[in-house]
């Protein structure tokens, strides 16, 4: 059974009640299994040091991690700021628990596959100056690292904590979602830069 | 209530702490696999690691505080955190790194998987309410 809470501190809204918070988990455990599974599938890809399994994992968690960073920043995060307070509840309470699991996991995947991707092709070795483009994707994962965990995700978890209370804070979830998304943003277009580091690596 | 304002600088701390660590951990892989100067990601680990006890120090000072959130999302952090550290732990033994370079990459990702769960739980912690 669904039940609701309503934020009564919430300003007043012009056609609508005060948004009705729904019930949903911080942590989707269901999805802990899949997450076990994925990270056993990269032990086993390390494992068998097949360049094939080492490629997929590399590629699809990278592309997966691109793709989602891009699409929330520049797409879903301008939706967002659009959406009624409601709304925003709404997705917020559905989104949110998902991107908790769900960009740790692609993150680990991406670099662990990617570090053993490029010993096993030898690229780590290249010499300079060729060796500056491994810099740079370490350079620009290095900051998306710090964007991501100094901010975007400690956001992400105190504005599921917020819904959670009785009587959220609307003006403290508002500040939080801004923080969510500009930080997105940032990472999204930052991903521009690693597409084109990965893709002129990939044609050496 | 929530005690925001009397509280310390453990977030930007703990940025302060991930900047430094991810910056040695740069600094390392740009050499690698060629001999790596250690001089500087030592003198990074080093700070990291001095930084993040203070922060811990500050923190384990606040009296008032919501202790149990704190635990609860610092706790399961860790555990994700952790797992994470530990694969990419397991990638460098089995890329067999020079030993000095492995030492320095040990205390990064422990630096890492301890001060995550830090920055995680406070950033919570920090507005739920404050048991009485």
């Amino acid at each position: 059974m669904e039940h609701t809470q309503t934020i009564t501190g919430a300003p007043p809204l012009a056609h609508e009640g005060a948004p009705a918070v729904p019930s949903f988990e911080i942590i989707p455990v269901k999805a802990i299994p899949l997450v076990a599974l994925a990270i056993a599938g990269l032990v086993a890809a390390i494992v068998s040091e097949e360049l094939w399994a080492l490629e997929f994992a590399h590629v699809v968690a990278g592309g997966l991690w691109t793709g989602i960073d891009l699409f929330v920043g520049l797409i879903i995060g301008p939706i967002l700021g659009r959406l009624s307070p409601q709304g925003r509840v709404e997705f917020s309470t559905r989104f949110m628990p998902k991107m908790v699991l769900l960009m740790p996991t692609l993150v680990a995947i991406t670099l662990v596959a990617g570090w053993s991707l490029a010993n096993h092709t030898g690229d780590i070795a290249v010499a300079y100056p060729d060796h500056w483009w491994l810099t740079a994707s370490f350079i620009v994962v290095g900051i998306m690292s710090v964007i991501a965990l100094g901010f975007l995700e400690p956001a992400n978890l105190a504005v599921l904590f917020e819904l959670k209370k009785p009587q959220p804070n609307p003006e403290l979830i508002g500040r939080l979602m801004r923080r969510f998304v500009y930080a997105s943003g940032i990472t999204g277009i930052m991903q521009l830069a690693t597409l084109i580091i990965m893709t002129r690596i990939a044609t050496w | 209530m929530v005690n925001e304002h009397k509280l310390p600088p453990v977030g930007e701390l703990a940025i302060l702490t991930m900047t430094l660590v991810v910056s040695g951990g740069i600094y390392m892989a740009a050499h690698i696999p060629d001999d790596v100067p250690t001089l500087l990601p030592t003198a990074l680990t080093v700070i990291a690691a001095l930084v993040l006890a203070v922060n811990v120090f500050m923190l384990s000072r606040v009296k008032r505080f919501a202790w149990p959130i704190f635990r609860q999302v610092a706790g399961w952090s860790l555990v994700g955190y952790g797992v994470i550290s530990g694969l990419l732990l397991w990638v460098f033994i089995r890329d067999a790194i020079p030993n000095d370079v492995m030492t320095l990459l040990t205390a990064s990702l422990v630096i890492f998987a301890v001060n995550i769960p830090l920055h995680f739980g406070f950033a919570v912690a920090r507005y739920q309410p404050v048991e009485s």
